[in-house]
């Protein structure tokens, strides 16, 4: 039985906890909002790229000498995986649920045969994946310098994929990062960047016949790039955002555990109070008693 | 007038959105001037200096590359980099231009000339709008 003052120190202890999750949650909610006006920021610029693109993909299709970036290397041997996590931890299953989606990927296609690159940004996913497939990192991208993502960030990360790309090192890529859905819920999703995919559903409207300057090719050449690294940026920018709705939640849960924690402990150190009292009580009468 | 609805977005956010009479685009093979119900046109954009003149006067924009999508009532430009020319300051100017050499040095035969054609272009768009 812990003694008085253990118990006082315990609810000490947990009290200042609570303090400090309660103020990181007010910090992520404001880093929250913060992070997904940077999101919707960004997205019409990713839309319009997507929609061009999409377009310029079926006007080109599957012609003889589409852009490699387009059509692929013709191999599906060497997949190069970006996972894509946070610098920070404390932020519930964020940076667990992308490695678990990464390691089912991975282990899916060692299972098939084939080489597996592995890419990462942000310490987290690299800890938890080190542990496994040390092996197979081939890189690191630190962003914990960086105070507030960019475009340049997200270029800098694309023009090393693409570096590798043209020197032959994967046939496919794919980057793993959380879409932001809610506070409550981010999705854990893999995406295919190289070659490039469009969703065949969204059929182009009307289908406006465009004039392309200087040619389609050529623009499509210079599209394609862009893409990949818009497309990086709004992953970096949805991982934002959901590290932070992550971190708000896990934080409210923390606070209110300790919230639970300082009640029990508070009946039990009053109970123990009482009982002390008690004895004490039954000590004196009893001595009055005896006399 | 006519008024087409104009919208410049770099990927970081929105820069412009607004009713124009005439757009004049930096295209990759010259430039362009694009009024309402300009045919459907998608091109690059080589480093230089885009203009949107509306009813509130002219609006000058310093863009870097990227591409425009001009569709009857509408000219999108999708720029990698782009801020009005009043913003360009000195120091961006010798970043970019930092930035371009390093990159014409590197550059492969294939990009060789990309890479001075861009260097080029970066240079003489930069001297207009600093005037030396």
């Amino acid at each position: 039985m812990p003694s008085l003052k253990d118990l006082k120190n315990r609810i000490e202890t947990v009290k200042s906890t609570r303090k400090i999750t309660k103020a990181m949650q007010m910090v992520a909610a404001a880093k929250l909002r913060r992070a997904q006006e940077a999101a919707e920021m960004a997205r019409p610029y990713a839309e319009r790229m997507e929609a061009v693109m999409s377009g310029l993909a079926q006007a080109v299709g599957n012609s003889e000498g589409a852009p490699r970036l387009l059509a692929g290397t013709g191999e599906d041997k060497v997949h190069l995986l970006v996972v894509m996590t946070s610098e920070r931890g404390l932020c519930g299953g964020f940076n667990s649920s992308i490695a678990r989606l990464a390691r089912q990927r991975i282990q899916k296609l060692l299972g098939e045969g084939k080489t597996v690159k592995i890419l990462t940004v942000g310490k987290k996913g690299r800890e938890q994946l080190r542990r496994d497939y040390s092996d197979h990192m081939i890189g690191h991208v630190d962003l914990s310098d960086v105070k507030r993502v960019g475009y340049a960030n997200a270029s800098d990360i694309a023009s090393d994929v693409l570096n590798r790309f043209d020197a032959g090192e994967f046939d496919v890529a794919t980057i793993f990062y959380n879409r932001f859905q809610s506070v409550i819920s981010q999705i854990p999703t893999a995406q295919q960047i190289i070659p490039a995919s469009f969703d065949d559903a969204e059929e182009v409207e009307g289908g406006t016949l465009y004039d392309y300057e200087p040619s389609e090719e050529a623009v499509l050449e210079d599209l394609l790039p862009r893409g990949v690294a818009t497309q990086i940026f709004t992953a970096l920018l949805e991982n934002g955002a959901s590290e932070q709705g992550a971190r708000m939640s896990a934080m409210d849960n923390a606070t209110r555990n300790a919230g639970e924690m300082i009640d029990k402990l508070t009946i039990q150190y009053n109970r123990s109070r009482q009982a002390v009292i008690t004895n004490e009580l039954i000590e004196i009468i009893s001595g009055a008693e005896a006399l | 007038m006519a008024t087409m609805q104009f919208d410049l977005v770099s990927p970081e956010r929105r820069l412009a959105s607004m009713e124009v009479s005439e757009v004049q685009i930096p295209g990759a093979d010259g430039d362009l001037t694009a009024m309402p119900d300009h045919a459907p046109l998608i091109t690059t954009l080589r480093p230089g200096v885009l203009r949107a003149i509306g009813a509130e006067g002219e609006k000058a924009y310093f863009v870097t590359g990227g591409f425009a999508d001009v569709a009857g009532p509408s000219a999108t430009i999708l720029a990698e980099r782009a801020l009005p020319v009043d913003e360009v300051t000195g120091d961006l100017v010798e970043e970019l231009i930092s930035a371009s050499e390093t990159r014409r040095s590197n550059a492969s035969d294939e990009t060789a000339d990309a890479a001075a054609k861009y260097h080029a272009d970066l240079t003489s768009a930069l001297d207009a709008i600093v005037g030396r």
